[in-house]
């Protein structure tokens, strides 16, 4: 049997033995006779470094550069790595108060123990070089470099929008966002935020007792590399936008133009404008409540956020459905009769032309009244359910009514209104009312409500002769320059292109003709077509005007609106229309008198604004 | 010799069992532990998973104990024959880790199969030794229980998992306990020092020892001398300058790139802290830093910063020398030296040739294991990467384990009665 080998079980637990004495010897030597490593431990750190890509660029349609990036640096800390710290040394460095100081770091370790979070943001260069000959003896302390948003033109705050620190919801939302981290909070900032922002990189750094990097971790083996952010190429005219600003100072309203065959966007207005490097840095803060706290709402885009009663631009569109519906001609003619509806004085208007280039009011009464009266019901009040649907449906395809799919963030975007029978039955009662309870939308007064931007869609619209491109705020982006499908498709109203030719000979009446209300639009040499539109208002009255230039193969369609400008539109919503015209097309005003006098004028109590911040360097990038 | 005698289970090798698996978790759920998520149970989690494992090791413990103890004896072959088809298996449709395909998915779990292989061969090996007709002194003998252990270790190489092929040579312990001659581990060793030596010092220096100790040998230690003396001294000392001679040929051509460099930090021929000697730096500056006592449960931070790579599977062992001290690992340690002790007693103890050989397999492969493991994290084995087992965290581990030792603990309940 092989039991004569029994002996051998002593061997074997010979070797266990040794082996696990061997291991405790060792183990004593590492643990309790060598303090080597009990130094090391307390050495040594891991700093998690996050790589910023370089936000993408934003530039006009000219290439010119609008938003680029320049470099800034904060100080972290990894609360759990803070040791030693002579804490009043480390205040007056960072010239900060011992209070300050145990507030942040407070927040710092409640956001994590472990993970770096912002102890102080954006210091300045200088405070960068003397923090470099210190850092050895701040441990768990660090600089991390990103960058800051620079508008290297004082224009379009609203349309670009501005960065700021991801909020909770964001982090809520969004795994890829970390606490510090900067995200678009509004315009174009906020709806290109992922084709901006590029993917963040991640670096892990091996840190030794002086706080120096010696090292990547692991050779680098879990880092990333970021991906820069993608450019926008805007559809901005840079001069024409801030022309635009300039002759709405002191003004509150907005301005959108529109360049009709493509639907880009050249310039979108809001007055009161600021300075976009205001809310950039350090100084955001306090801009920002001051900002936020003025009544004139500096930072709404009212282009898209304000709905106003459009006024008598409305009649372009009243007039052209009218035509296609067949209920009137284009020589129908309607006695200004002031007992139906308020009118100024003039000569009765014989045809559409007419009509529209002296916007008689009674004319437009009749034109609607046409269209909601169909006679298709005995009854006044069916009857004028089906004429309101049908008017409804054209409305709806102008754009009105509804949001414009731009690409701006949706969120605060107002969609107007363009009421229904539904609207109506809520608001009356079901039959409860007909064509004389609702007429005053005819005029563009009562009920419908429409946004700047589908002003001057509208305008696109007529200088399209029937149909928009959906307006947008970008052309493509990226190095492959990616463009958007929705902006390529052509929007019908589904009206016939003769009857927008008879609305275009009153536009351009209105501009050109004795009698027509919108002549301080006028551009010497070219041929302006135009609508003024007032609308009536608690204080004093809005001025709108819409207008498009060349009348054939048009460049330009814009809306002008200038908020309690006394006057009526052809006061002061057409010579600026007229200037911005001529601007876009000619290159240059020549008018400056014209044009000294509207920059100036301030219709409505001036507001305080921050002050524009001074520019550092104006230096352009190549 | 009583038939109806009651089971009786080893309870001190069942609790040295649950005592270190427990622990084991302990140490798992620091190693993964974030303040900001401290569910214990949670199975995103690597803890929270473990429990799931430990709960399922448990229930297989107990029905092992339950089964007949000549199941395993009959079945022996066939289980062998299955693990080998699952280990071939996984050559063709396993998952790819490291260059090589170890794992096979199986929902979300990833089942190793080379972790099954270890307590297979042992039950085939121990069935093939203790058939009546059996001589172990035969060459025929030895070769055919070498194959067996060698065609799983080959299959396990393929997916290039070295470290578990390794474990197949603790089947020399076994082997030794029934009679092979005690060369085998002498002959092991003096290669392993010559090994390490060829490498260190020059190799001409390395013949002239080598020269003198067999003089010596012949001269001083041996009475007799007789001629075959001579020639076998002869044959000793070239087939030792040969193998001098073929340490540089085997450490640059046979050694993968990696292997070389784990062997050359650990011989200090390399300073590379942190490249290839990372891991083991790490490791010892984790462990040294925890001092007597340790720094506490929770409370480590070498392995809270995750400095040290894998510190919920092979370098478990840090959590443990810096959170427990030296009194935690110490006592770790000798916690596995009593249940590898006591496991040859109660091989010694049965009295079937199948159970006792199963029975040193047992303890030789937890050994080899602790061995490696251990040896590894205290920097004094090169980097090998297998579990500490029933310790490091692994599903596929633990219950390969918890297999291996419960079968035998099974045989053992059972010892009085005569298979
Ligand atoms: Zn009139």
């Amino acid at each position: 049997m092989s039991n004569k080998y029994a002996d051998r079980n002593r061997v074997v637990k010979t070797i266990f033995i040794v082996t696990g004495a061997l291991f405790i010897v060792r183990l004593a030597m590492l643990q309790l006779f060598d303090p080597k490593y009990r130094e090391l431990a307390e050495q040594q750190s891991l700093r998690p470094v996050t790589q910023y890509p370089a936000r993408g660029f934003i530039y006009d349609r000219h290439g010119e550069l609008l938003v680029h990036n320049e470099a800034i640096y904060d100080l972290m800390v990894i609360p759990r790595m803070v040791k030693g710290l002579d804490t009043n040394y480390f205040c007056d460095a960072v010239g900060i108060t011992r209070d300050d100081f145990d507030a942040r770091m407070k927040k710092a370790r409640t956001y994590s123990p472990y993970s770096p979070s912002i102890f102080m943001k954006q210091i300045s260069k200088e405070e960068y070089a003397r923090w470099q000959n210190k850092a050895f003896r701040f441990k768990g302390f660090y600089i991390s470099q990103r960058t800051l948003r620079i508008y290297d033109r004082p224009i379009a705050a609203q349309v670009l929008g501005y960065v700021g620190e991801v909020d909770q919801a964001d982090l809520d939302r969004d795994p890829y966002y970390r606490m510090g981290d900067y995200i678009g909070k509004s315009g174009l900032e906020k709806s290109y935020e992922e084709v901006l922002r590029g993917v963040k990189g991640k670096k892990i750094m091996h840190v030794d007792a002086l706080n120096r990097e010696i090292g990547p971790y692991q050779n680098g083996a879990l880092d990333t590399l970021p991906i820069e952010g993608c450019n926008l190429y805007t559809t901005l005219d840079a001069d024409l936008q801030q022309y635009a600003e300039e002759l709405m100072a002191n003004k509150r309203g907005c301005v959108v133009a529109i360049e009709p065959s493509s639907g880009e966007v050249l310039a979108m207005v809001s007055a009161p404008c600021y300075d976009p490097n205001l809310l950039v840095g350090r100084i955001r803060g306090d801009n920002y409540r001051a900002l936020n706290a003025n009544i004139a709402k500096p930072m709404q885009n009212r282009a898209l956020m304000e709905q106003y009663p459009p006024g008598s631009i409305f009649k372009v569109a009243q007039a052209v459905v009218a035509l296609d519906l067949g209920v009137i001609q284009p020589n129908t003619g309607f006695v200004c009769d002031k007992s139906l509806v308020g009118c100024h004085n003039h000569p009765s208007a014989q045809t559409v032309p007419d009509a529209i280039k002296m916007s008689c009011n009674p004319y437009f009464y009749q034109v609607y009244r046409r269209v909601i009266q169909q006679n298709h019901d005995k009854s006044a009040n069916r009857d004028s359910q089906y004429g309101l649907t049908v008017w409804h449906d054209y409305m709806l395809r102008f754009g009105f009514g509804k949001q414009l799919d731009i690409d701006l963030p949706k969120g605060g975007m107002a969609s107007g209104n363009i009421p229904d029978t539904s609207f109506y039955n809520r608001w009356y009662g079901r039959r409860r009312w007909n064509f004389r309870t609702i007429y005053s939308n005819s005029i563009g007064q009562g009920e419908v409500a429409v946004v700047p931007l589908q002003m001057a869609n509208l305008a696109a619209t007529v200088a399209n002769r029937g149909y928009y491109i959906t307006p947008h705020m970008v052309r493509f982006y990226g190095p492959d320059s990616v463009r958007d499908e929705r902006y390529t498709t052509r929007n019908e109203t589904g009206i016939g292109r003769q009857h927008f030719e008879v609305a275009i000979r009153g536009m351009y009446g209105a501009v050109h003709e004795p009698g027509g209300t919108g002549h301080r639009a006028d551009v010497p040499g070219l041929d302006v077509c135009g609508k003024t539109g007032t609308a009536e208002n608690k204080g004093n009255d809005h001025s709108v005007f819409i207008a498009f230039a060349p009348r054939e193969n048009p460049q330009i369609a814009l809306a002008v609106y200038v908020e309690n400008a006394a006057g009526g539109g052809g006061s002061w919503a057409a010579p600026i229309a007229g200037l911005l015209i001529e601007r876009y097309i000619n290159g240059e005003v020549k008018r400056k008198d014209v044009e000294r006098q509207y920059r100036e004028a301030a219709p409505c109590q001036k507001l305080p604004l921050p002050p524009h911040k001074a520019k550092k360097s104006k230096k352009k990038r190549q | 010799m009583n038939p109806i005698e009651r089971k009786k289970y080893d309870w001190l090798a069942i609790g040295l069992y649950l005592g270190i698996v427990i622990f084991g978790w302990l140490n798992i759920y620091s190693a993964c532990y974030d303040p900001e998520h401290a569910a214990i149970f949670d199975l995103t989690l690597q803890h929270g998973r473990q429990l799931l494992w430990i709960a399922m090791a448990l229930v297989l413990a107990i029905v092992i104990l339950n089964v007949e103890p000549r199941f395993f004896a009959d079945t022996s072959y066939i289980i062998y024959l299955v693990v080998i088809a699952l280990l071939v298996l996984t050559l063709f449709i396993g998952n790819e880790t490291n260059g090589g395909k170890s794992w096979i998915k199986i929902g979300s779990f990833k089942l190793q199969s080379s972790e099954f292989a270890k307590f297979a061969t042992a039950l085939a090996i121990a069935k093939y030794i203790s058939a009546i007709d059996i001589d172990i002194a035969k060459f025929r003998t030895k070769a055919t229980a070498i194959a067996i252990a060698a065609i799983p270790a080959g299959l396990i190489l393929l997916q290039h998992d070295t470290g578990s092929a390794l474990v197949f040579a603790s089947f020399i312990l076994p082997m030794f306990r029934e009679g092979t001659s005690g060369m085998v581990l002498i002959v092991g060793l003096v290669a392993v020092v010559l090994f390490v030596l060829a490498l260190l010092i020059n190799k001409y220096v390395l013949i002239g020892i080598v020269a003198a100790c067999c003089l010596f040998y012949l001269f001083v230690w041996l009475n007799k001398r007789t001629r075959r003396n001579y020639t076998n001294i002869l044959a000793v000392f070239v087939v030792a300058v040969a193998f001098i001679f073929s340490v540089d040929m085997v450490f640059n051509h046979v050694l993968e790139s990696h292997q070389r460099e784990r062997i050359e930090v650990l011989l200090g021929k390399r300073e590379d802290l942190l490249g290839a000697g990372y891991n083991v730096h790490q490791s010892k500056i984790a462990i040294g830093s925890g001092g007597f006592v340790g720094k506490g449960f929770l409370r480590g931070t070498v392995t809270k910063a995750n400095f040290v790579p894998e510190q919920d599977t092979d370098f478990i062992f840090c959590t443990v020398g810096e959170e427990w001290g030296f009194l935690g690992s110490g006592l770790l340690i000798a916690a596995y030296v009593v249940l590898l002790v006591h496991l040859v007693s109660m091989a010694e103890r049965q009295r079937s040739t199948f159970a006792r050989f199963y029975g040193y397999s047992v303890a030789s492969i937890l050994f080899f294991h602790l061995m490696v493991n251990v040896g590894m994290v205290l920097g004094l084995l090169p980097v090998i990467g297998i579990p500490l087992p029933f310790f490091s965290y692994g599903g596929s581990s633990l219950l390969a384990f918890t297999f291996l030792l419960f079968i035998f603990i099974r045989q053992d309940a059972d010892k009085n009665q005569l298979l």
